[in-house]
C-alpha cells in the first residue's frame, strides 16, 4: 500500500477516535442542564451535576488530545490539506477554539469557589463549549464531503486555496450534518451516562437517550440520503447503512430489560452501538471522499487529494514508524485509564464541599 | 495595518500568553512530583513530620492544576494557528515542521493528559507507588513536549536537514535526525528547561516565603512545610539561574554563528568591531547615531559571541549589505530597540530572580524569620520575575529573526494565509485578546486565593486502593 493511502487511513482513524471519544464527553457536557436537575432541590441538583461531570473528569482531556493529534498528523502528512482546510474554516475554527477553551477551563475551575453563581457561569461554559464544537465539527465535515470553493491562487498553478466566504460554509447540507453530529453526540453521551452512573441519574439518562436517539436517527438517515446525492460509493453506502443499523440496535438495547436486578441491562452493548455508529459514519465519509481529502466544488481537478496534498515519501515513512510504534502504546494506557475509573458514580459518591 | 500585521500581533499575543503557563506547568510538575516522592519516602522511614510533604504536594499541586488548565487550552490555539493564519508558511515547511508537532501530540500530550487525569482522580484508586509514577510520567511528558516544539522552532532559526524543491518551491525533509539534533535545539532545550525550573522554583519559594514571613499561628507541620518548600524552591531557582547563564552563554555563541544579525541586533552593534564591547545600558535612539549616554564593558560581547575577548563581531551595517547581496534588496534588520531591550531585560529579570531567591534563602537560614519590608516586596516579585524574563526572552528570539519566518528561506510576509481577510483576523485577534484577558483575571484570582489559603489539611490516602464503596477522594 502506498504511504499516502496509509496516512489517509490513519487520519481517518484519528478523527474516528476523536469523535467516538470526545463525542460522549460533548454529550455529557450538553446534558448538564437536562440531567442535572432535581425538581427545585438545589443541593441534590448540584450533586447530580457533579456526578455527570465526574464521569468524564479523568478522561475528557485525554479524549481531546485526539483532535490535536489529528491536526498535527494532517500537518505532517498532508501539509497542503492542513494549510487549505485550516485557513478555509477560519471563523468556525475560531468558534471551536473559543468553545474548547472555556469548556476546558470550566471543568477545572467550577469547583474552586463555593459560590452558586460562579458554578452556574462555568456550567454555561461547559454546555455551550460542548454544543458548539459538536455542531461545528459536523458542519466542517459536511462542507468537506460537499466540496468547497477551492481553486489555484493564482491560476493556473498556485496553491489550492479557499476562495469562498464564511457564509458559503453554512448551507442546508452542512447545517444538517452539524445537527446530526450534535444529536448523535447527545445520544452517545446519554448512553455513556447510563453506563457510568447509578440511581436516578442513570434512569433519567436512559429515558433521555431514547427520546433524543429517535430524533438523531431521523436526522442521520436524512443526512446519509443527502450525502449519497453528493458523493457515494458502494462501500460508503454499506457503511452508512451499518451505521444506522448499529444506532437502531443501540436504541433498542437501551430499552431491553432482563429481570429486575440492577446491572442486567445491556448498557454496555448500547454504548458499543452508538460508538460503532459514530465510527462507521466517519469511516463512510472518508471512504466516500477517497482519494480526495478536500474536494473542490468548482472543478474536480482543483481538489486536494491524498496524492497532491501529501508530504514527501521520506517524511511519511518516518511518521509511519512513529505512528506504528506509539499509537498502540497510547491506546493501551488510555484504555487502562478507562479501566481504573470503571466504577459507576452516584450522588452518594460525591464528597462534600469545593475542592 | 493589513492582515499580515494583525496576524503577527495575534501570534505574538497568543504565544506570549500561552508561554506564561507553560514554564509554570513544566517547573511545577517536577517540583510537585518531587514533593510527593519526598512524602512517600518520609512515610516509609517513619518521619513524624512526613505529612508536611503531602501538604506541599496538594498545595502546590492545586496551583499547578489551575495553571495547567490554561496551558492546555491556550496550546490548542497554537497548533491550529499555523494553518489558520500562516497557511503559506505551513505549505512551505509542512514536510519538516509538521512531524515534530504531530510527534509532540502523539508522544507527549497523550502522556501528559492521561497520566495527569490518573494523578488527579487516582489518589484512592491506585497503589501509592503507581500513583506517584503517574505524576512523574506527566512531568516527563511536559519536558518531552518542550523538546519537540523547540526542535520545530529551531528549524525556523537555523534550518537544517532539508533541501529546497525547485519545482514546488517548498522545503523538503532530507534528514530528520539532523532536525532533531539541530545545534540550536540542543542548546535551546536546556536553556528553556532551566527557565521553566527557575519559574517553578521561584513560584514555590515566593509563596512559601510569604507564609514564612507572615508567621501566622499554625501547626508545626504547616510551618515546617513552608520552610521545606522555601528551601526546595529557593535552591531550584538558584541552580536554574546558574544553568540559565551557562546555557545562555553557549546559545549566544551558536546564535553569533547561525544568526549573526540577531546577535548584532541584540547589541545594537552597527559597525563590525574587534574586540566588541557589551553595552549595559543606552540612552539614545539606537539607530546607529552616537548615543547620548551608554555604559559598555570592553571586549565582553566578543567573549559572549566568540569565546575570545578580542574576537570579531559583525555589525548590522555589514550584515545588511551582505544579505542584500545574497537575498536581494530589502531590509534584513530586526527592530533594534526591541531586540536590544528585550535581550537586556531577559538577563536582568532572570538574574534578579536568582538574587531574590538567594536573599530569601539567606534571610531564613537556620530557622530565622526575617521581618524586613524589602524582602517581603522582593518575595512578592519573585514568582513574576521569571515570567517576565521568559516573555521578553521569546520576544527577543522571535523578533530577532525578522524579517524571516524561516531564517534565510522564507520571509514572514510570505508566510501569511492569502485566503484570510483583514476583518477575519481582526475578529479573531479581538476575541482572543478579550477572552484571554478575562481568563487571566479569573486565573490570577484563583491562584491568589489558593496561595493565600496556605497548605491544606490532609488525610493520607490509603496504602492500597479502597475496595469499599467510599465517596471519591477527589471530584470536580
Amino acid at each position: 500500500m502506498e504511504l499516502t493511502t496509509v496516512w489517509f487511513i490513519l487520519i481517518a482513524i484519528l478523527w474516528t477516535g476523536y469523535f467516538v471519544l470526545e463525542g460522549f464527553d460533548f454529550g455529557v457536557g450538553m446534558l448538564l442542564p437536562v440531567l442535572g436537575r432535581a425538581h427545585g432541590d438545589k443541593a441534590l441538583a448540584e450533586r447530580r451535576r457533579r456526578v455527570l461531570i465526574n464521569t468524564i473528569g479523568p478522561i475528557w482531556d485525554g479524549n481531546e488530545v485526539w483532535v490535536i493529534t489529528a491536526g498535527g498528523a494532517t500537518f505532517a502528512a498532508f501539509p497542503e490539506w492542513y494549510a487549505t482546510m485550516f485557513s478555509a474554516f477560519y471563523l468556525p475554527l475560531l468558534l471551536i477554539l473559543v468553545a474548547l477553551i472555556v469548556r476546558g477551563v470550566a471543568f477545572e475551575y467550577r469547583g474552586t469557589r463555593d459560590d452558586p453563581k460562579w458554578r452556574r457561569r462555568w456550567d454555561a461554559c461547559i454546555v455551550i463549549g460542548s454544543a458548539v464544537p459538536a455542531f461545528l465539527w459536523g458542519v466542517a465535515f459536511g462542507n468537506i464531503v460537499h466540496g468547497l470553493k477551492i481553486r489555484p491562487q493564482p491560476l493556473p498553478n498556485g496553491p489550492l486555496e479557499y476562495v469562498g466566504s464564511f457564509w458559503d460554509l453554512l448551507n442546508p447540507y452542512s447545517v444538517l450534518a452539524g445537527a446530526t453530529t450534535l444529536l448523535l453526540f447527545l445520544t452517545h453521551g446519554a448512553i455513556f451516562l447510563t453506563l457510568k452512573t447509578s440511581g436516578d441519574v442513570r434512569d433519567h439518562a436512559r429515558s433521555v437517550a431514547s427520546k433524543v436517539g429517535l430524533l438523531a436517527a431521523v436526522l442521520a438517515v436524512a443526512f446519509f440520503a443527502f450525502t449519497f446525492s453528493y458523493r457515494a460509493t458502494a462501500a460508503s453506502i454499506v457503511l452508512s447503512v451499518a451505521a444506522v443499523a448499529a444506532f437502531a440496535a443501540s436504541l433498542l438495547l437501551i430499552r431491553v430489560r432482563r429481570g429486575q436486578r440492577p446491572g442486567t441491562r445491556k448498557e454496555g452493548w448500547a454504548f458499543a452501538g452508538t460508538a460503532a455508529c459514530i465510527a462507521l459514519t466517519v469511516i463512510s465519509l472518508f471512504v466516500a471522499l477517497w482519494p480526495n481529502v478536500f474536494p473542490s466544488s468548482l472543478l474536480p481537478e482543483w481538489s486536494l487529494t491524498a496524492q497532491n496534498a501529501s508530504s514527501t515519501p521520506y517524511t511519511l515513512k518516518i511518521m509511519t514508524w512513529v505512528a506504528v510504534v506509539f499509537t498502540p502504546l497510547v491506546l493501551l494506557y488510555q484504555g487502562w485509564t478507562y479501566w481504573v475509573f470503571r466504577k459507576r458514580i452516584g450522588v452518594e459518591h460525591i464528597p462534600d464541599g469545593a475542592h | 495595518m493589513d492582515a499580515l500585521e494583525w496576524a503577527r500581533w495575534q501570534f505574538g499575543i497568543t504565544t506570549v500568553y500561552h508561554f506564561l503557563f507553560v514554564p509554570i506547568t513544566i517547573g511545577l510538575a517536577f517540583l510537585v512530583a518531587g514533593f510527593q516522592t519526598a512524602w512517600v519516602r518520609a512515610e516509609k522511614r517513619g518521619d513524624p513530620y512526613a505529612v508536611r510533604w503531602l501538604k506541599l504536594t496538594k498545595f502546590y499541586g492545586k496551583l499547578f492544576l489551575i495553571n495547567f488548565a490554561m496551558g492546555v487550552v491556550t496550546g490548542i490555539v497554537q497548533e491550529f494557528q499555523f494553518g489558520m493564519n500562516w497557511s503559506a508558511y505551513s505549505r512551505f515547511v509542512g514536510d519538516i515542521f509538521g512531524a515534530p508537532l504531530a510527534i509532540e501530540a502523539l508522544l507527549a500530550f497523550f502522556l501528559e493528559s492521561t497520566f495527569l487525569g490518573l494523578w488527579i482522580f487516582g489518589w484512592d484508586k491506585l497503589p501509592r507507588k503507581i500513583h506517584l509514577a503517574c505524576i512523574w510520567i506527566a512531568a516527563f511528558g511536559t519536558a518531552l513536549s518542550a523538546y519537540f516544539i523547540l526542535a520545530a522552532n529551531s528549524f525556523m532559526q537555523n534550518p537544517v536537514g532539508f533541501k529546497l524543491n525547485p519545482d514546488t518551491g517548498r522545503a523538503e525533509l532530507t534528514d530528520f535526525g539532523a532536525v532533531l539534533t539541530n545545534k540550536v535545539t540542543l542548546v535551546t532545550f536546556p536553556h528553556t528547561l532551566a527557565g521553566c525550573f527557575l519559574t517553578g522554583g521561584a513560584l514555590v519559594a515566593g509563596v512559601a516565603l510569604w507564609h514564612v514571613m507572615r508567621d501566622k499561628p499554625g501547626t508545626d507541620a504547616d510551618k515546617r512545610a513552608y520552610r521545606s518548600a522555601l528551601k526546595v524552591g529557593g535552591w531550584t531557582a538558584l541552580v536554574a539561574t546558574a544553568a540559565l547563564f551557562i546555557t545562555g552563554d553557549t546559545q549566544g555563541k551558536i546564535m553569533t554563528e547561525v544568526q549573526p544579525m540577531k546577535m548584532a541586533a541584540a547589541e545594537a552593534l552597527y559597525e563590525t568591531q574587534q574586540p566588541a564591547p557589551f553595552s549595559l545600558f543606552t540612552i539614545g535612539t539606537l539607530d546607529g547615531s552616537e548615543p547620548i549616554y551608554s555604559i559598555e564593558i570592553p571586549g565582553l560581547l566578543s567573549f559572549l559571541g566568540t569565546g575570545s575577548f578580542d574576537g570579531q563581531v559583525q555589525g548590522i551595517n555589514d550584515l545588511q549589505a551582505e544579505y542584500e547581496q545574497k537575498y536581494g534588496p530589502g531590509s534584513y534588520t530586526p527592530i533594534i530597540p526591541v531586540t536590544y531591550w528585550t535581550f537586556r531585560l531577559m538577563i536582568t529579570f532572570g538574574a534578579l530572580a536568582g538574587l531574590v531567591a538567594l536573599w530569601a534563602l539567606w534571610a531564613t537560614r537556620r530557622g530565622r524569620t526575617p521581618k524586613t519590608k524589602w524582602l517581603r516586596w522582593a518575595g512578592l516579585s519573585l514568582p513574576l520575575l521569571p515570567l517576565a524574563a521568559n516573555s521578553v526572552g521569546w520576544i527577543f528570539t522571535e523578533m530577532g529573526r525578522q524579517p524571516w519566518i524561516v531564517f534565510s528561506q522564507l520571509k514572514t510576509a510570505q508566510g501569511v494565509s492569502p485566503s484570510v481577510g483583514t476583518s477575519e483576523v481582526i475578529t479573531s485577534l479581538t476575541v482572543f485578546t478579550l477572552l484571554y484577558g478575562v481568563l487571566a483575571v479569573v486565573e490570577i484570582g484563583l491562584l491568589l486565593k489558593y496561595a493565600k489559603a496556605g497548605v491544606p489539611d490532609v488525610t493520607p490516602p490509603p496504602e492500597k486502593p479502597e475496595q469499599t464503596d467510599q465517596p471519591l477522594a477527589f471530584a470536580y
